[in-house]
């Protein structure tokens, strides 16, 4: 196994009208989904299926009680929110309350990046719209994961894994590597603690709002490593890994590396290749404490008594993971590993040496190397507002006003695609997943789709009584290879579904 | 023996004086560097300035969310 395999991101915007600290972020949030919807041009506006929803079911081989769930854990009770599929297969909807995208399912860290960045383009082009709507004041909208004054809000990954891997090993082997890789996948935040009260520029914008080590819950008590068991796919076979410990990323080395590394590493576990345990004592206090000390100099103490740096660990990673591809595939690796291998050791080798080298390729080197400049010219202290400013207008998603929109424009990030790559995946679905059927089904017949979700699409055919549901429950099947034919010669929705049904 | 000793140490005091000569070299070009690289983070502030939201304070205590995941 390798960096490839099914996954995806979630990301939840941080949304606010200037002027209006009160304004309704659920109507807000709504106003931001139904603008970019509108500007789909639909007749008809499939809604979600939650038939295989399951949000309170545990990897650990349990369910959670519904009467004894908190509300916002109920997340497959439709609130009549607003929530739309789009044509490259990402669903764009209101979650709590923030506007959220989650991508369609990609099957590498370079097409993770290209349509998580889609997702960025979309909720700009949303706030846009919005602001045309005459009467409507602006809706700003932020990659980002905190307000400063206590709430936190997600950015998720997703894996899909072999379900014969037993959860303890994943806890085991996973929960070291996450409380490490905020050094090369952190977005970088002005103020410590999880209400910003202490003054300071600590690496991650998450890291403050984890609580525990396992567990079921995303809204409180955040967990280092999350149960949520709820494959969107065959239970027998697969398990998606639900990791809520992330930043949201802007720059693209960062989500690259994010999402490449963390599928590296699950690629190990599966295969049982880690020889060494890397257990770490303490994790949560260790990840607070990693995450507070930007020089990198923080020891880490694991369970066999060694001390080593954040950075030191994340190299131990990296070189399993040099030692597990050669293993497998020796000089026949695929050029996409081979990249993410390359450049998690340069990165990390970087950050050893002089940190400040990687500013043009990690968020929170990045953010830092402005604050510091700011600082300097104006001798401000960390506790100055216009230094908060920045860490936020960072995520701004505007063209125009987002510090990261910005800077990349100037061309002051290394890059690992394209604007015209990003743009493209705007509108059209990856190739080599069941997005791809999802994606075509909602630009070719959008008023006969009455539903969707990760494993189905839900046709309304003339002449049938009752909706046909199309389920999608293979990840890997439902690509361009399998069904472009077939769609290509279904003029309709019911030749489609004839085609399928008969067929 | 003594032109041997008298030898080794002219090749010490050569070694010191191209020491002596590299060191202030080298030390320009880090400082060049340095100075390079303050003066591109600088324009990047000038770029910063101008987009920069007015009233920081009151716009960072604006920005209020809702929890969420």
């Amino acid at each position: 196994m390798s960096v490839w395999r099914i996954m995806g991101t979630e990301t939840e915007y941080g949304i606010s009208v200037p002027g209006n600290p009160g304004a309704n972020a659920m109507l807000i949030s709504s106003q931001i989904v139904n603008s970019y919807a509108a500007a789909m041009h639909r007749a008809r506006r499939a809604r979600w299926d939650f038939e295989e929803e399951n949000p309170l079911r545990d990897a650990r081989g349990f369910d959670l009680a519904r009467d004894i769930a908190d509300a916002s854990q109920l997340t497959d009770e439709d609130a009549g929110l607003a929530n739309v599929i789009l044509t490259n297969g990402a669903r764009l909807y209101v979650d709590h309350a923030h506007p959220e995208y989650s991508s369609p399912e990609v099957t590498n860290p370079r097409d993770a990046v290209i349509w998580d960045k889609a997702g960025e383009w979309i909720m700009a082009e949303a706030s846009r719209r919005a602001a045309e709507i005459p009467g409507t004041a602006p809706i700003n909208l932020y990659k980002n994961n905190t307000d400063n004054k206590g709430a936190s809000y997600g950015s998720h990954e997703n894996y899909l894994m072999q379900r014969t891997t037993p959860f303890a090993d994943i806890v085991r082997n996973l929960t070291p590597f996450f409380v490490s890789r905020q050094v090369v996948t952190g977005a970088g935040r002005v103020g410590i603690g999880q209400d910003g009260r202490a003054h300071g520029f600590q690496i991650s914008q998450r890291a403050d709002f984890f609580e525990v080590e396992v567990g079921l819950e995303t809204t409180l008590k955040r967990p280092i490593i999350n149960t949520r068991d709820e494959p969107h796919a065959d239970p027998e076979r697969y398990r998606r890994l639900h990791v809520i410990i992330g930043d949201a990323n802007l720059a693209e080395i960062s989500i690259y590396l994010k999402m490449g590394t963390t599928s590296l590493v699950l690629a190990m576990i599966e295969e049982r290749f880690m020889s060494t345990d890397l257990s770490v004592e303490a994790p949560v206090r260790t990840l607070h404490q990693v995450s507070h000390d930007p020089t990198l100099r923080q020891l880490v103490t694991l369970r066999s008594g060694r001390k080593l740096t954040a950075v030191q660990l994340q190299m131990e990673y990296c070189e399993q993971a040099r030692k597990f591809v050669e293993d497998r595939y020796g000089s026949d690796v695929d050029d996409v590993t081979k990249d993410v291998l390359e450049r998690w050791e340069s990165v990390l080798t970087r950050l050893e040496s002089d940190p400040m080298t990687l500013s043009k390729e990690l968020d929170w080197v990045a953010k830092y190397e402005i604050l510091q400049g700011y600082r300097k010219r104006d001798s401000l202290d960390w506790d100055s507002s216009r230094l908060e400013l920045v860490d936020l207008q960072y995520s701004d998603v505007r063209p125009a006003k987002g510090l990261y929109q910005r800077l990349a424009a100037r061309g002051r990030f290394e890059r690992i695609t394209t604007d015209e790559r990003i743009r493209q995946a705007v509108d059209h679905p990856p190739e080599d997943t069941r997005a791809y059927f999802r994606g075509r089904c909602l630009d070719k017949y959008a008023d006969s789709v009455a539903a969707a979700s990760w494993d189905s699409v839900i046709f309304d055919v003339p002449g049938r009584e009752s909706l046909q549901r199309v389920p999608t429950l293979e990840p890997t099947r439902g690509t361009k290879q399998h069904v472009q034919a077939l769609i290509d010669r279904s003029r309709t929705a019911e030749d489609l579904v004839r085609a399928l049904t008969e067929g | 023996m003594a032109a041997d000793e008298r030898g080794g140490q002219q090749h010490a005091n050569r070694d010191k004086q191209e020491v002596e000569e590299t060191a202030p070299e080298a030390s320009n070009d880090l400082q060049e560097r340095q100075e390079k690289i303050s003066e591109d983070v600088d324009s990047m502030l000038d770029e910063i300035d101008e987009v920069l939201e007015a009233n920081s304070e009151d716009f960072v205590r604006g920005f209020v969310q809702k929890g969420g995941q």
